[in-house]
């Protein structure tokens, strides 16, 4: 049996013990005997949310170290025993109370401590460093003498002592060296708006203060004097000015130490010596030190990777942090203070809410390279992935940062990310090993917590993998039900690039080849659907009527008794009065209800299916055609009267709805599809409530895309301004097309763009920018459904053996009974049920 | 004992969908699956709408039950049996119905 290698851990911090962890969870700890060392009386502990100890936290509730860690995992820990000294040549550590241990590798996890000012004064009773769980039960007993308090440092974990104490009910101050608060985070901007937020919550903040030295107070315990002459009476002073690396136990066994100070160490993070490895806090990489957890970890996961013979590097770390400070949300990313070359700079300030924004991009505008957030930091996941991802920026990057309107879209949804996306760079969890847990059943944010340590650390992506998660869970789900039927296990998508590829002409083709049974009414309707939207053939041709949907089949729409209603088109709302006149001798004709519907246009109740074929001639011959009321495709291009007879006019509204409702009738799709066009801004077609709107401006038409009244209201997305009528019929060609061809069933656009991974900023890129290079092939597509345009109750009427089916029954010229109307307000109505059991028992 | 009754010419029925015939005062709906050579009769009155509309329904099979949909609620019927796949409590009547020759025969009677 081989002897097991020594391995010798200085200090059991946040870094020290993520180490352990790292290597326990590795193949290589059954090659190791490991020891640790840990100078405080408690084991590794959360440092970084320490002022959470006030607000009621206890030391086990931030404590990292599960239960029974070192027991089973076979580690020595001399707890409360300081690392004193290292022999390199003898390669042993001796500790303070004489333990000397051999090792044949050791880490240097020996942290760093609060930097204290060598001022006079300093080391006075009640001034405090402002580090550990010891200092914090020291402030503790100090506040109970206090009425006032200082924090030297306005850094973040200067503003979490002074919450501490504000917690501790002190009268607070933060004095601050830098001109600014976080001056490594934050600008001047974000910085100013930082002050004022924290000053709100009761908080002095003093910038620009040089402490001289500290002496005996008149009125608190003791006084500062600061360099402009200025004092400050306070009875205690914690100190949080910055880190110093511990790195004195390195210094004194001859390892080389950077000139401001840390242990100097390699890309492995070896350290001079060997056998002797630097991470976290106290080491120097690249005349760097880092005071966050991320980097440490990177720096543990790195040494760990090593010892197992792996090829691996530390490369720096990115340094962005969110947080919250007295409940003002900071966050900061990559290089805010715009130092790269040629970097530009986006600010959004919005001194009515108290935010700030700062978007610093690359002099091409295309690449995120850091940004501040102050008041609202919600944009920081986004904003983050568009950082450490290198994701190329929408064409106007300050919608990341304006206030999301109606007209723009924002967000990186997570399906945008790729898989080594890195989601939570505390423990560097990538987008890949999160899907991998949900796969594996983990399905609750708590689970994946668990199973991945994703947000454990710093907690800054857990809005980030919550969304990750609902957005997997979500796809997990449709997936699952994305088999529009028993009959089909594929999407409408899947069905429709069947259909096309294939040139599959009817449903029974498409089911014995892809499907299998004999389909039902939602196969059916869906692909029906899709054969007319892609073959625009006659949809009562002997192959395509059993699959039409109930309104299809007999085109009319079915009503709750059984009888149908009639809607011929009126083209944007424009009707003859002979036209006029003709609907009503044929509704008076055939005793049909009559009334104008919200497409404007006249809707005629009541007819039999017997009668369709009588009533639809009459119409014909009268000059009207389908309206499509039946079908999910095209209804109405509603319009205003516009520029011709309107004083306010800007354009031809009504001749522009005309070419458009001529244009795109017949063309069916996962669901109905409205239109209008505005004459001019006043918007009196209520173009933005529909799924096509157009509006008339001064330079041309302004297009809006995937609106919706109904259930649930949206607002048209502003799509693209000033467009020539040409540009314009291009622009709703290909949109209409690719809803067609991409839609669910039953979809409407508005809920279509919604689910739409990328949102509007997507569909331009796909029908502006031809990202998807396809428009060619969607103004195709439209031109052979336009081009195959035909008035079905044209056809209808002129096919003899269409029309049998129009019989109510087919052994007898006897209508159905009980169909029964009564009348009301002057017209029928269906009689309700005892209404019509009434009059069948008197006729009987 | 069966009585068959004619009712149409197979030419009249619609393929793979449905139309109503009047039998006896009684509407009756009969669907038609070429492919199989299958025809089925059920009553043409959906109890939930309370009207006469079950001939005008979509046709086909859940879990292999050959059914027609609902044209106005969607509920599913048994073309055999004319039972409600969605409500045990609910049926339909269905009827014995053949195709002899060119001809449509109805059973009132049920058996087919």
């Amino acid at each position: 049996m081989s002897k097991k290698k020594t391995l010798v851990v200085i200090g059991n911090g946040m870094v020290g013990q993520n180490f352990l962890a790292t290597l326990m969870a590795s193949d290589i700890k059954e090659g190791y005997e490991v020891v640790t060392f840990c100078e405080e009386t408690i084991p590794a502990y959360d440092r970084v949310h320490l002022s959470e100890y006030f607000a009621g936290k206890s030391a086990d509730d931030l404590s990292l170290v599960e239960q029974d860690f070192f027991e089973e995992n076979n580690i020595t820990i001399h707890m409360g025993d300081k690392a004193s000294s290292i022999d390199r040549a003898a390669k042993t550590v001796t500790s303070d109370k004489g333990i000397v241990i051999s090792y044949d590798t050791l880490i240097l996890a020996t942290g760093s401590s609060a930097f204290v000012p060598p001022i006079p004064g300093h080391d006075r009773d009640g001034c405090i460093p402002y580090r550990t769980i010891e200092d914090l039960d020291d402030m503790m007993a100090a506040a109970k003498t206090s009425k006032v308090g200082a924090v030297v440092g306005g850094g973040l974990l200067g503003l979490e002592a002074a919450k501490a104490l504000q917690d501790l009910n002190l009268k607070t101050h933060v004095v601050q060296f830098a001109p600014r608060l976080m001056a490594a985070q934050l600008d001047d901007g974000g910085a100013n708006l930082l002050k004022s937020k924290i000053e709100d919550l009761g908080v002095s903040v003093l910038t620009s203060k040089n402490t001289t030295k500290i002496v005996d107070g008149d009125t608190c315990k003791h006084k500062m004097v600061f360099a402009d002459g200025g004092e400050l009476e306070t009875d205690m002073i914690l100190y949080s000015a910055g880190i110093r690396p511990r790195d004195e136990i390195a210094a004194a066994c001859g390892l080389k130490i950077a000139d401001r100070g840390g242990i100097v160490v390699s890309d492995q993070c070896l350290t001079s010596d060997e056998n002797i490895y630097a991470i976290g806090e106290c080491a120097s990489w690249n005349d760097q030190i880092f005071g966050l957890v991320a980097p440490g970890y990177a720096m543990a996961r790195t040494v760990v990777a090593q010892l197992a013979g792996e090829e691996s590097c530390f490369t720096g770390a990115d340094m962005s942090t969110k947080l919250k400070l007295n409940g003002v949300d900071v966050a900061s990313i990559g290089d805010p203070h715009a130092s790269s070359e040629g970097a530009l700079v986006y600010t959004y300030q919005n001194g009515v809410d108290g935010i700030y924004k700062r978007l610093v991009v690359s002099s091409d505008n295309k690449t995120l390279l850091g940004a501040v957030l102050v008041g609202d930091a919600s944009g920081y996941p986004t904003l983050s992935q568009y950082y450490l991802n290198a994701i190329e920026l929408p064409s106007n990057p300050d919608s990341l940062i304006l206030p999301a309107r109606s007209d723009e879209s924002v967000g990186l949804g997570p399906d945008a990310l790729p898989a080594n996306a890195q989601i939570c760079s505390c423990y560097d969890v990538s987008k890949g090993d999160i899907c991998t847990s949900i796969e594996g059943g983990c399905t609750t944010l708590g689970g994946l917590k668990g199973d991945t340590k994703a947000a454990t650390g710093c907690g800054g992506c857990a809005a980030l993998l919550k969304s990750v998660l609902d957005c997997e869970l979500e796809k997990a789900g449709v997936e699952v039900n994305t088999d529009i039927c028993e009959h089909f296990a594929h999407t409408r998508q899947d069905l429709f690039n069947v259909v096309k590829v294939e040139e599959i002409k009817t449903f029974s083709e498409l089911i014995h080849k892809h499907g299998k049974g004999k389909g039902c009414e939602i196969c059916k309707q869906t692909v029906g659907s899709i054969l007319a939207s892609q073959w625009n053939e006659y949809i009562l041709k002997d192959s395509h009527v059993g699959v039409q949907d109930t309104n299809d089949t007999f085109l009319a729409n079915m009503q709750k008794d059984g009888t149908y209603s009639v809607v011929p088109r009126m083209t944007g709302g424009e009707v003859t009065p002979d036209g006029l006149i003709a609907i009503g001798q044929i509704g008076k004709k055939y005793g049909l209800y009559t009334k104008v519907t919200g497409g404007q246009r006249v809707d005629l109740f009541g007819a039999r299916v017997d009668q369709l074929p009588l009533i639809w001639k009459e119409l014909i011959d009268a000059g009207f055609e389908s309206g499509h009321a039946y079908g999910k495709s095209l209804r109405t291009v509603k319009s205003c009267v516009g520029s011709t007879w309107c004083r306010f006019g800007v354009d031809d509204s009504v001749g522009l709805a005309i070419e458009l409702e001529n244009r795109y009738k017949g063309l069916r799709a996962p669901h109905k599809i409205k239109f209008a066009v505005s004459g001019c801004t006043r918007e009196c077609a209520e173009a933005q409530s529909k799924d096509i709107g157009i509006i008339a401006v001064e330079g041309g038409w302004n297009l809006y895309v995937c609106g919706n009244g109904g259930m649930k209201p949206r607002h048209g997305d502003l799509f693209a301004t000033n467009l020539d009528k040409e540009t314009l019929i291009k622009y709703i060609d290909r949109v209409l097309t690719f809803y067609v061809q991409t839609a669910d069933r039953m979809q409407r656009t508005s809920v279509w763009m919604e689910n739409m991974e990328g949102g509007l900023d997507y569909l331009k890129s796909v029908v502006i920018d031809d990202k998807l290079n396809i428009c060619e092939q969607l103004e195709e597509q439209m031109r052979n459904v336009v081009d195959a345009y035909q008035c079905e109750w044209k056809t209808t009427i002129e096919d003899e053996s269409k029309l049998k089916r129009f019989r109510t029954f087919v052994n007898s010229d006897k209508h159905d009974e009980n169909i029964v109307f009564v009348e009301e307000r002057g017209q029928v109505r269906p009689a309700n049920i005892e209404e019509r059991e009434l009059l069948l028992a008197e006729e009987a | 004992m069966a009585q068959w009754i004619d009712i149409c010419s197979k030419g009249d029925l619609q393929p793979n969908s449905g139309v109503c015939a009047l039998v006896e005062g009684q509407q009756i709906a009969i669907f038609y699956m070429p492919e199989d050579n299958a025809v089925f009769a059920i009553n043409n009155y959906d109890p939930f709408g309370k009207v006469n509309v079950l001939s005008r329904g979509l046709i086909g099979d859940i879990k292999g039950e050959v059914m027609v949909s609902s044209p106005l609620y969607k509920q599913h019927f048994s073309l055999k049996t004319g039972q409600c796949l969605e409500d045990e409590t609910v049926t339909v009547a269905a009827y014995g119905v053949r195709i002899n020759g060119e001809r449509v025969e109805i059973n009132l009677n049920g058996a087919a």
